[in-house]
């Protein structure tokens, strides 16, 4: 018997003439629809006036396509069907923390006086929006147990950017720029290159067997010319670095700082206050920990907690309180200067604190909690019929080798296609890069018990199959979906990133 | 708590499976002196109620421009946003969906990308533009440290008519990541010469057009100059609608054009999520930061899209990234990508058309007020004026009166008493005619 021979047979007799198949719907590009003098909008009348555009009038079309309304709704509507989505099902990204995004935190970035504000407005006309960055600072002030924060940062990657540079400041004002960051090779792509973007050499870390930065390693690389370290904790194998007091000692021994990569905060808020782990800069993920949604890849926020010794190296602009209400400090003559345009994602900043405050200081403990026991709930679920790649409990995220594949011809990446078909967006895939196959997953708070009940029923049914050697049957996945595997070598090799119009065919033939 | 479905009687079932008496039992590697065993001091949950009321209360603090004549710009633009668009990002496919990295279940997100890139290579006139940035400041810093790579120099030339947030950005990056930043003084009339400043050492020379101050240039003879020098030419556009009426970067040589899409989609938020235009040369494509979207097939034939060339991308390269971006401004180029469709060839022609007629009927009511002088021979949507008293007094006595006048140009220059009577304006489509006449009338007032 032959599985993918039978669900090809079977896929010839159900074909559609339209290429439809229920509710999966072909979709065209917007530019195969259009026709010249459409439009989706309606203008007034342009008013005489006087042309001051010089000679630098456009003279050749755009090429954009003209569509209705209704065109425009039905196009979205329809590529939004062919997304997987949070709002769908467990989506188990390790280190990606996909939760929950609260409709009310929405409907309060959109209202009157915030989403209409402009940046630049007189600042007695924005106390209130000032205020309101001024509430979240405290938040995420005291939940990391730091004295200031920058806000500007736009997303993770900014944040560490923010925070290397603020080291980077830190250290010239004394004339020591220094040469090497130290990275754990279990670290995101982005720790090395942020290090490397500011000039410093990227000196790896190895990891130990449980799956820490492995201490006597770390000690042994510190020198005069260390900078500072990257480390994230709870780290990317889900792991609490229980050395991490005694990594913030050696690295403050000889003169370094300590950046921590906040992406993974979600298990520890309200538990732990990185400031007290002797931490000096750390991003927090607004887009993660605190739910503001992912968008499809953005936009995000990365606020950046810093210590007293990293705060008077912050960027602008901040927030101060005065005698005649909130202030914004657009310009202070300091080392760092500016690291984006205005003040920073304030639309990410309405919604998170909506998500703070709605769940308190105890819901958020309580939320943290949650994301941990569902993840080791997932653990204890698979760990018979999957490999755990370090023994124990784990923090927010479960992490799997895929040792309980050999033999079998399946890969990781043909059992996070499988799990496609079965209704779920895959866990992470080879990452961290210390774990063989690594298969990474953070369910969240979000998922209930009767959720993850049936995930974990999936996940081993699957395991199952692959070890039955039915290896035919998750090559060929996913089977279901708008569009099977795609063609990653042909994108890369003849790069198509754009639409352009057909040549036109030859007349005469 | 609403948005958690645990039941304690799920906690006690899962903790019995796990094997552990609590949660506490599973933050047995936190050191016992760092594991906090209560609450830290911050308030309890809040209802729904409860939460719209205390924001709606800070919201009212504030005097939104959806409330008031409205005149603001130095790049970011009040426009309207046509409801369809906001509704359909809000659609949780898109909103709540991940970075397209499994391509089988993001063929929507990933086929706007597409179109997104292939929109903003039409409008600047460029051969290929990636799937965003976080905004026209931090893009335009890219394209410096892009500039740097492809011509292995390191001395990046910045016009004075260049927006000074986005002049700061690169000087931060310059200062500390290690190139030589160049900077001429604040050309508020318009009338730089840039030639003598770019030798064998400058990677490229950035401009904005329209400028800070509002002047359309020809950039065409500076892209000769630049490139018989070797270096590229980086022209960024704070001001996407005006490339519905003026002629594109790229007709006129440029390398790389950044620009900040704001304008079309996004609400002003106070300054931010926006979202970062990047377009360059096909010959440049894998110098390229950010993340781009290709066309590719699947093993049925037919045609899909992925994110492709990620070898030049950290979580791929790391160390030798082209850039370290990694979420960048997704859904606010959704919303680009969207309220672009709806205006279409048509549409965004007749809206830059309205944004200048506005503008130029607006210049010409304010610079007959006595003691008020336009700088500009050219314009798109936004002017400087030079006022018989300083700008941030006017502005103050204006928004008193419910208008928002402008931006005082000494807000971005502080400290130069030759730039602080000057007062950028700008204005879009939502300026109606009695905006504009309530606008005279209070200058007037305000000057007397």
């Amino acid at each position: 018997m032959s599985a993918p021979t039978q669900i090809q047979s079977e896929r010839r007799v159900l074909r559609t003439i339209s290429g439809n198949k229920g509710l999966q719907i072909e979709e065209p590009l917007i530019f195969e629809q259009g026709m010249k003098g459409r439009s989706g909008v309606d203008l007034p009348a342009v008013p005489p006036h006087k042309d001051r555009l010089g000679a630098l009038k456009r003279k050749s079309d755009i090429g954009l396509p003209g569509l209705s309304e209704p065109q425009v709704v039905r196009h979205y509507t329809k590529l939004s069907q062919k997304n997987y989505a949070i709002d769908m099902g467990v989506y188990p990204l390790g280190s990606c923390t996909m939760k929950h995004n609260p409709r009310l935190n929405e409907k309060v970035a959109r209202l009157p006086g915030i989403g209409d504000l402009h940046p630049m407005q007189p600042i007695s006309t924005v106390q209130g929006a000032l205020e309101l960055i001024d509430q979240l600072a405290h938040w995420l002030k005291t939940l990391t147990n730091m004295p200031a924060v920058a806000m500007s940062p736009a997303a993770g990657a900014h944040g560490e950017l923010c925070g290397i540079m603020t080291i980077r400041a830190a250290l010239l004002a004394k004339g020591d720029a220094r040469k090497r960051i130290l990275v754990p090779e279990s670290a995101h792509g982005t720790n090395p290159a942020t290090a490397a973007a500011c000039g410093y050499e990227v000196d790896p870390v190895p990891a130990d067997d449980r799956g820490r930065v492995d201490l006597a390693a770390f000690k042994a690389k510190l020198g005069p010319d260390v900078a500072g370290t990257m480390i994230t904790n709870p780290n990317t194998c889900g792991l609490f670095e229980n050395d991490i007091i005694d990594i913030a000692d050696a690295i403050h021994e000889i003169g370094g700082y300590f950046y921590c990569d906040g992406a993974n905060f979600n298990a520890i808020v309200g538990r732990v206050r990185p400031g007290d782990l002797g931490i000096d800069a750390m991003h927090i993920n607004l887009h993660k920990t605190f739910s503001t949604p992912h968008g499809g890849g953005g936009p995000g926020s990365g606020p950046v907690v810093l210590s007293a010794a990293l705060a008077p190296y912050a960027p602008v602009p901040y927030v101060v309180h005065g005698a005649n209400g909130f202030d914004l400090v657009e310009r202070n003559g300091s080392a760092f200067g500016r690291l984006k345009g205005f003040h920073g994602q304030m639309g990410m900043f309405v919604r998170a604190l909506a998500y703070m405050m709605s769940h308190g200081s105890d819901g958020l403990r309580q939320a943290s909690g949650d994301a941990v026991l569902n993840a080791n709930y997932i653990l204890a679920g698979l760990k018979d019929e999957m490999t755990p790649a370090f023994p124990g409990t784990c923090m927010h995220e479960a992490l799997f080798n895929d040792e309980f594949l050999d033999g079998t011809d399946v890969t990781t990446l043909d059992f996070a296609k499988a799990m496609i078909d079965e209704g779920y967006h895959p866990m992470t895939m080879y990452f961290p890069l210390v774990v063989h196959g690594a298969l990474l997953m953070e369910p969240t708070e979000t998922e209930s018990k009767d959720g993850l009940d049936r995930y974990i029923e999936v996940v081993k049914g699957l395991a199952k199959r692959a070890k039955a050697g039915d290896a035919a049957y998750f090559k060929g996945a996913p089977y279901h979906t708008p569009r099977r595997r795609l063609d990653e070598t042909l994108a890369a090799r003849q790069p198509v990133l754009r639409w352009k119009p057909e040549a036109p065919k030859k007349a005469a033939e | 708590m609403r948005y958690l479905p645990l039941t304690e009687e799920d906690r006690r079932a899962m903790l019995a499976a796990i094997g552990v008496q609590s949660v506490d039992a599973l933050y047995s590697d936190v050191p016992q002196t760092v594991h906090l065993t209560k609450p830290v001091d911050l308030p309890g949950f809040k209802s729904e109620l409860e939460v719209e009321r205390h924001i709606g209360a800070l919201a009212s603090k504030n005097l939104g421009t959806g409330s008031c004549p409205s005149f603001l710009g130095a790049g970011a633009y009040r426009h309207h946003i046509p409801a369809s668009v906001d509704h359909l990002i809000q659609r949780g496919e898109f909103l709540t969906s991940y970075t397209p990295y499994q391509p089988e279940v993001t063929q929507g997100t990933l086929q706007y990308l597409f179109e997104f890139q292939t929109q903003v290579a039409l409008l600047t006139g460029m051969d290929v533009a990636n799937a965003s940035m976080y905004d026209g400041a931090t893009a335009t810093c890219e394209a410096v440290t892009m500039a740097n790579r492809v011509t292995r120099r390191s001395r990046a030339v910045l016009s004075g008519g260049l927006h000074p947030h986005y002049r700061e950005v690169i000087e931060t990056h310059g200062k500390f990541t290690g190139f030589e930043v160049t900077a001429a003084p604040a050309d508020a009339k318009g009338a730089e010469d840039l030639s003598r400043l770019i030798d064998a050492k400058t990677s490229c020379v950035v401009v904005q057009n329209p400028s800070f101050f509002g002047h359309v240039h020809d950039l065409s003879d500076l892209a000769k100059v630049c490139h018989d020098a070797g270096a590229l030419l980086v022209v960024a556009v704070t001001e996407v609608v005006s490339l519905g009426l003026v002629t594109p970067p790229g007709e006129m040589g440029a390398d790389i054009v950044t620009a900040e899409g704001q304008s079309l989609g996004v609400p002003l938020s106070f300054g931010g999520p926006y979202v970062g235009l990047f377009a360059t040369r096909d010959k440049f494509i894998r110098q390229m930061p950010g993340r781009l979207t290709g066309q590719t097939v699947d093993v049925d034939g037919k045609r899909g899209w992925v994110l492709t060339l990620s070898t030049r991308e950290q979580h791929i390269r790391r160390e030798k990234a082209t850039s370290n971006i990694c979420t960048n401004s997704g859904l606010c180029a959704l919303a680009f990508n969207i309220h672009l469709t709806l205006l279409g060839e048509a549409g965004l022609t007749k809206l830059a058309e309205l944004n200048h007629a506005t503008a130029s009927r607006l210049a010409d009511r304010l610079s007959a007020i006595p003691g008020v002088t336009l700088f500009n021979e050219t314009l798109f949507n936004e002017f400087t004026l030079a006022l018989p008293k300083p700008a941030t007094e006017v502005v103050e006595a204006l928004a008193r009166k419910r208008i928002l006048g402008g931006v005082p140009v000494s807000r971005l220059y502080p400290g130069d008493a030759s730039l602080a009577n000057l007062l950028l304006v700008a204005a879009t489509e939502t300026v109606s005619d009695e905006d504009i006449a309530a606008y005279e009338a209070a200058l007037k007032e305000v000057l007397r």
